[in-house]
């Protein structure tokens, strides 16, 4: 029984896990050693592909981060682009500091948009993002502290369902609008860019890129591999009681509210960490990141695979952002529309998701949180 | 020197850290005790100086028409809503209107509510899993493993309430009464001293209220048991003693057929309309 194990080797038995992390690997493999290939080879994967690809993994792990929430607690975000981008400005931070006096105005101190502001000394809160280990720390614990301050006070407020969705969703909002504002200290709305350097590697090099898409890989690796084992612990099943009965878990005995707000506060680091490695290689990090649009599109992602399965959120956040590259390259002014209507459609026609049509084969032996068992098993 | 030895033993945990395990003291007789509780919501009395003491291993009914304030007793039990006036002592130490629904919970007062409410995609052996009385906060949660311990009690309880050979069922599957027999499993699991039970037997086959009575029957003298419901014809089969709420009162106490011929209770509850019986 895979239960009888320590709580983090636990995914290790599940074939499903395994099977997602081969088929990762395998493609990961096979997208690095396409791009070494020459230049030339009709098999060769051009960086920018790989820098594409790095992007979409970084989002699928965002999509991760939302399903252990969603799915397998109940709670809708749709803030979490906020944890996303607030992760993403850490490390923007850090990328910024390494400029040094490599920027235009070339101020050893200064990040260009403070001399171009007029300001004299750097503000308090930029200090410390010069040391690599100081910005990562925050690239966890700026989303850590805001998810665990609103989690703290959601929870404990007993606000949940469409309540909580539109606080998220405020949240991120007012985020924004400060983000947007020069005085806050972030760039304003040009955010942080013209990046050269991530611990030392050119971030323009080919090598760098490569890299950062290994990495992404890695975490999203990692944060699947955690959430999983929160997931099939006991604790996972504490979170899909309460996401089919509050009440009733709290009567077992089981204070509900600390259990969302670890789960909501480890989903918020993940969603940082997805944004500190997004920031590196697409070079950008401004206050549209987090704008309630992407949150809900995240969403969209999460629905779209299927909800409580952690790899249909990797699969939906893939194929929407595959479709969204390729269709927006069309008809740019189409996008929203598809994607609306993809969204009705696998609302109506699919409502476990591109993730229900693969496991319809196998769900007797399947774990309990698939609805789908339940759906069609009832008479 | 053997202190300083006992401190460096890691095995054991030191009595002052050993949770204070506050058992429920019967001596002085009843196990629930309320004394002039009332409690209004926006002018209307729900609950109107309800007196009412349970004895330790009873097993009591208490009926009463809609709106009587059955649940909104089981509610202040419970700790779900707080009376204006009057106190609540589960056992002679503890005070139950200072506690919140999860202390309550874990002092031994379970409570089955009306609705079944098991979790639905959960295996019947994870939804017995999760209400074992054990530690359950955070950490142990999520390290927490299956020991033989646990699946004992469980194979135990399943025993009990007749669900052994549907542990690996998905609960949201089960029939409306298997689902009421699980809950009451989960009940158990939490080894309570006193089960409240909302009307246990509504929208069940007469085959399967008889298996409930049997049930609560077996259950009473290891536990108290309070059960509230409607289906006088259950009510007869199971109850020593039957408590009628009225206007969140209590109208009439005694046996059933003492508390049924009693005029008040036949013109209340029956209104005078003997089928009802």
């Amino acid at each position: 029984m895979m239960t009888s194990r320590h709580w983090l080797a636990r995914p290790f038995s599940e074939r499903s896990t395994l099977t997602f992390l081969a088929v990762l690997c395998g493609a990961m493999a096979l997208v690095v050693l396409a791009n070494l290939l020459p230049a030339d080879h009709p098999l060769h994967v051009s960086t920018y592909t790989v820098t594409l690809l790095g992007k979409y993994l970084c989002y699928a792990l965002l999509a991760v981060a939302v399903d252990l929430v969603w799915g397998y607690l109940g709670i809708l975000s749709l803030g979490h682009g906020a944890f996303f981008a607030l992760g993403g400005y850490a490390m923007g931070m850090y990328l910024m500091r390494q400029i040094g006096d490599r920027g235009v105005y070339g101020d050893p101190l200064l990040p260009d948009f403070m001399v171009f502001l007029d300001w004299d000394s750097l503000p308090w809160y930029w200090l410390g993002f010069d040391m690599p280990g100081v910005a990562f720390a925050m690239v966890l614990l700026a989303p850590g502290l805001l998810a665990l301050v609103f989690g703290f006070l959601a929870f404990r407020s007993r606000v949940t369902g469409v309540y909580l969705s539109i606080i998220t969703q405020a949240l991120t909002f007012a985020l924004m609008l400060a983000f947007f504002r020069n005085e806050m200290g972030f760039g304003g709305n040009n955010g942080l860019t013209d990046f050269k350097e991530l611990l030392g590697f050119d971030l323009s090099a080919d090598s760098t890129r490569l890299g950062l898409f290994i990495a992404s890989g890695v975490a999203l690796a990692l944060g699947f591999l955690l959430c999983r084992a929160i997931v099939v612990s006991k604790l996972g099943r504490v979170c899909v009681a309460v996401r089919d009965a509050e009440s009733r878990t709290r009567f077992l005995g089981y204070r509900v509210e600390r259990y969302q707000l670890f789960v909501f506060v480890v989903s918020a680091m993940l969603a940082g960490v997805a944004g500190a490695l997004y920031v590196p290689q697409v070079g950008i990090i401004n206050p549209s990141e987090f704008s309630p649009l992407f949150s809900i599109e995240i969403v969209v992602w999460v629905a779209l695979g299927g909800r409580a399965t952690l790899y249909g959120a990797v699969i939906g956040a893939l194929a929407v952002n595959y479709a969204k590259s390729v269709f927006t390259g069309i008809m740019p002014e189409a996008w929203l529309f598809a994607l609306g209507a993809l969204f009705v459609l696998v609302t109506v026609l699919l409502p476990q998701g591109i993730a229900g049509l693969l496991s319809r084969r196998r769900q007797h032996d399947d774990a309990p949180n698939n609805m789908a068992v339940k759906q069609e098993a009832t008479p | 020197m053997s202190f300083l030895h006992g401190l460096a033993d890691r095995d054991r945990v030191f009595d002052f850290l050993v949770p204070q395990a506050s058992p429920v003291d019967v001596r002085h007789g009843p196990i629930l005790y309320l004394e002039d509780v009332s409690v209004s919501f926006d002018g209307f009395k729900a609950i109107n100086d309800l007196n009412l003491t349970i004895d330790d291993g009873e097993l009591r009914c208490i009926i009463g028409p809609n709106g009587a304030g059955k649940t909104t007793m089981m509610d202040i039990i419970t700790g779900k809503t707080r009376p204006d006036t009057g106190s609540v002592w589960f056992g002679s130490r503890h005070n139950l209107l200072t506690k919140n629904e999860p202390e309550i919970a874990r002092l031994g007062i379970g409570r089955k509510f009306q609705k079944p409410t098991v979790f639905e995609a959960l295996s019947v052996f994870e939804n017995l899993e999760l209400a074992m009385a054990t530690d359950k906060s955070l950490w142990p949660t999520l390290v927490a493993r299956r020991n033989a311990d646990l699946r004992n009690r469980i194979e135990e309880v399943m025993e009990t309430v007749g669900l052994s050979a549907l542990s690996r069922r998905q609960a949201g599957i089960l029939s409306h009464g298997q689902k009421q027999w699980l809950e009451i499993g989960m009940l158990l699991m939490q080894r309570p001293r006193l089960l409240l039970v909302d009307e246990p037997v509504a929208g069940m086959t007469e085959q399967e209220m008889e298996r409930t009575a049997e049930l609560l029957k077996g259950l009473a003298g290891k536990h108290s048991v309070v059960v509230v419901e409607h289906d006088m014809g259950f009510v007869r089969s199971i109850a020593r003693t039957v408590t009628v709420l009225h206007q969140g009162s209590v109208l009439a106490e005694g046996s059933m057929d003492k508390v049924a011929s009693d005029p008040r209770v036949v013109e209340v509850y029956l209104g005078g309309d003997e089928e009802a019986a």
